[in-house]
C-alpha cells in the first residue's frame, strides 16, 4: 500500500506492506537513520520518536497507523546548525557514551520539556522510565535535562 | 527482526463501518493502541488477516459524568485515565494503577478498551474495573448490550465480546461513601505485576455496605475475591477484618510459578497487597 507520512515537516511517500513498522519506515528513508532500533519489544525506548508532539515507541506502531500524523525524529532537533538545548545539555553533562539510547532519550525528554519546562528530578526519572541506558547510567541524563531546562533560551552551537 | 505475518489494513471512519468490516472479514481484528496486539503479532502469537484501526474514532475517547455514572470511552488512553480529575475524585484507584502501568511512553498509546479486551490476567485495569464493579458496553450491528465485569472475562485471553462486536464503553456507578485503591508489586519500573490487588469499599454509618476486590497476575484470569467481599459486607472496617480478607486472598489466588516468582511468594504478596489496598480504600472512603 502507498503510505505518506509527514516526517520532520516533509512528506515521505512509499509503497510498503501494511505490516511495515514505523521504525523501519523511518530508517529506510535516506538521511533518517538517527532513530535507533533496539529491543524490538517496546521495552528499551531507543526507537522513540514524537507523534503529534508525544513520545511513541516506533517499533510498536505500524507505519500505516501514522498517516495523517506528524512524526518528529532526532534529526529535527538541530536547526540551521544550532543544537537544541537538550542536545547541548547531553553534551555539557556527558549524558552519553555509546549513544545507542540517545535518540530515544532526546525525543522523550524534549517532549517532557515542551510540556513541563521546569521538571523535577523525579519527573525526569518518571519520563525516561521507559528508556534503558546500558552504559552511561541515568545520573548524567537527568543532569542534562536539568541543564536544558535551565538554559532553555541558550544560544547553543553545533 | 520481529515482523508480523502479512495482513490487510484498513482505517475505520465510523463505528458501524468497523463493525461491518469485522463481520465481513473472517479473522479480522480491531487495533487500538496496538501495544498488546502488535507485540503478539511480532511473536506470531496472533496472526489476524486484517486489522481494522479504530484510532480515528475519537468519539470513543472521553471520560465524563452521566447522571449517577462515570462513562469512559473504549479508546481512552492510559495517560488520560492517569490525568483525569473526575476519576481521581470518584475512583482514585485508576490513578494508583496508571502510575505503575507500563511506562509513560506506552501509556500515551494503550487504551482501556484494549486492556480489557486483551484479557491478560496481568492487566491492571481488569482488576481495577472488576473491583469498582464496572459494566462494559458492547456494540454490534444490532445495537448495544451491557455486561457486568464479573461476566466479561470468560477465560484467559477470552472475553464476552462476540464476532462482529466492539467494546465501546466502560461505565461505573457512583455510590455514596465509596473509597478505592490499587496496590502492585513489580520487579522493575514499567514491568507487569508480580501481583496486584484492587479494592473498593462503600461505607455507610460505620459499616461496610459493599466491597469489591480483584487480583491481577496471580491466576489464569483476573481473580474476583467474592469470598472476601462477602466477609466484609455488614462489618465495621478493622485491621483484623483486613487481615482475614488478606488470608482469603492468599488462599483463593491460583498463581503460576514463573520468572517473576514462586507460588508461595505470590500468595504472600496477594495477601499483603489485598490488606494494603483495603486499608487505603477505607481511609479514602472515610476522609
Ligand atoms: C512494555 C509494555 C509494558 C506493559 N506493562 C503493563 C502493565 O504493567 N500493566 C498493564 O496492565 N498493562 C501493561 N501493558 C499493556 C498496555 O497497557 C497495553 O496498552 C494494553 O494492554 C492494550 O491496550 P491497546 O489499546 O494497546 O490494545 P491493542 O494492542 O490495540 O489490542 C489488544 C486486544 O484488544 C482488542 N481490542 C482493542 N480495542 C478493542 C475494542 N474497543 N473492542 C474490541 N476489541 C478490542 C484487539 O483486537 C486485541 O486483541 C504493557 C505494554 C507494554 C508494551
Ligand atoms: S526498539 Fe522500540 S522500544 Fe526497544
Ligand atoms: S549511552 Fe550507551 S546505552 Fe545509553
Amino acid at each position: 500500500m502507498n503510505i505518506s507520512i509527514n516526517i520532520n515537516g516533509e512528506t515521505v511517500t512509499r509503497d510498503v506492506e501494511p505490516r511495515t513498522l514505523l521504525v523501519h519506515f523511518i530508517r529506510d528513508t535516506p538521511g533518517l537513520t538517527g532513530t535507533h532500533w533496539g529491543c524490538d519489544t517496546s521495552n528499551c525506548g531507543a526507537c522513540v520518536v514524537q507523534m503529534d508532539g508525544q513520545p511513541l515507541k516506533s517499533c510498536t506502531a505500524l507505519a500505516a497507523m501514522c498517516e495523517g500524523h506528524e512524526i518528529r525524529t532526532v534529526e529535527a532537533l538541530e536547526v540551521d546548525g544550532k543544537l537544541d538545548p537538550i542536545q547541548q545539555g547531553f553534551h555539557e553533562k556527558h549524558a552519553l557514551q555509546c549513544g545507542f539510547c540517545t535518540p530515544g532519550m532526546l525525543m522523550t525528554t524534549r517532549a517532557l520539556l515542551d510540556e513541563n519546562p521546569d521538571p523535577t528530578e523525579a519527573e525526569i526519572r518518571m519520563a525516561i522510565s521507559g528508556s534503558i541506558c546500558r552504559c552511561t547510567g541515568y545520573q548524567n541524563i537527568v543532569a542534562a535535562v536539568r541543564w536544558a531546562a535551565e538554559n532553555a533560551e541558550a544560544e547553543v552551537q553545533s | 527482526m520481529q515482523t508480523p505475518a502479512r495482513f490487510d489494513y484498513e482505517r475505520a471512519t465510523s463505528l458501524q463501518g468497523a463493525i461491518a468490516s469485522l463481520k465481513e472479514h473472517e479473522d479480522s481484528r480491531i487495533i487500538a493502541g496496538g501495544h498488546s496486539l502488535l507485540p503478539m503479532m511480532k511473536l506470531r502469537l496472533a496472526s489476524p488477516t486484517r486489522l481494522i484501526d479504530i484510532n480515528d474514532l475519537t468519539d470513543l475517547q472521553y471520560i465524563r459524568e452521566e447522571g449517577d455514572e462515570i462513562a469512559i470511552g473504549a479508546l481512552t488512553r492510559h495517560v488520560e485515565l492517569l490525568k483525569s480529575e473526575l476519576l481521581a475524585e470518584h475512583f482514585p484507584l485508576f490513578k494508583d494503577a496508571e502510575l505503575v502501568i507500563a511506562d509513560p511512553v506506552v501509556r500515551n498509546r494503550g487504551t482501556i478498551g484494549g486492556s480489557l479486551c486483551q484479557a491478560d490476567a496481568a492487566e491492571d485495569l481488569s482488576a481495577v474495573c472488576a473491583a469498582v464493579k464496572a459494566t462494559v458496553v458492547i456494540t454490534g450491528a444490532d445495537g448495544t448490550r451491557t455486561v457486568p465485569m464479573d461476566q466479561f472475562h470468560l477465560g484467559p485471553w477470552t472475553t464476552a465480546v462476540g464476532e462482529g462486536e466492539i467494546l465501546t464503553e466502560v461505565r461505573i456507578a457512583k455510590r455514596p461513601g465509596g473509597g478505592s485503591a490499587h496496590e502492585k508489586v513489580e520487579r522493575r519500573a514499567g514491568d507487569w505485576a508480580i501481583a496486584a490487588a484492587s479494592a473498593a469499599v462503600w461505607i455507610d454509618g460505620g459499616v461496610i455496605t459493599d466491597a469489591g476486590i480483584a487480583l491481577s497476575a496471580v491466576g489464569l484470569t483476573t481473580i474476583d475475591l467474592t469470598r472476601a467481599e462477602e466477609l466484609l459486607r455488614g462489618q465495621p472496617p478493622s485491621e483484623e477484618l483486613f487481615e482475614q480478607a488478606g488470608a482469603i486472598a492468599s488462599e483463593d489466588c491460583m498463581p503460576i510459578p514463573d520468572s517473576r516468582g514462586p507460588v508461595d511468594y505470590k500468595r504472600h504478596l496477594a495477601g499483603v497487597l489485598t490488606k494494603r489496598a483495603l486499608r487505603k480504600a477505607t481511609a479514602r472512603a472515610l476522609s
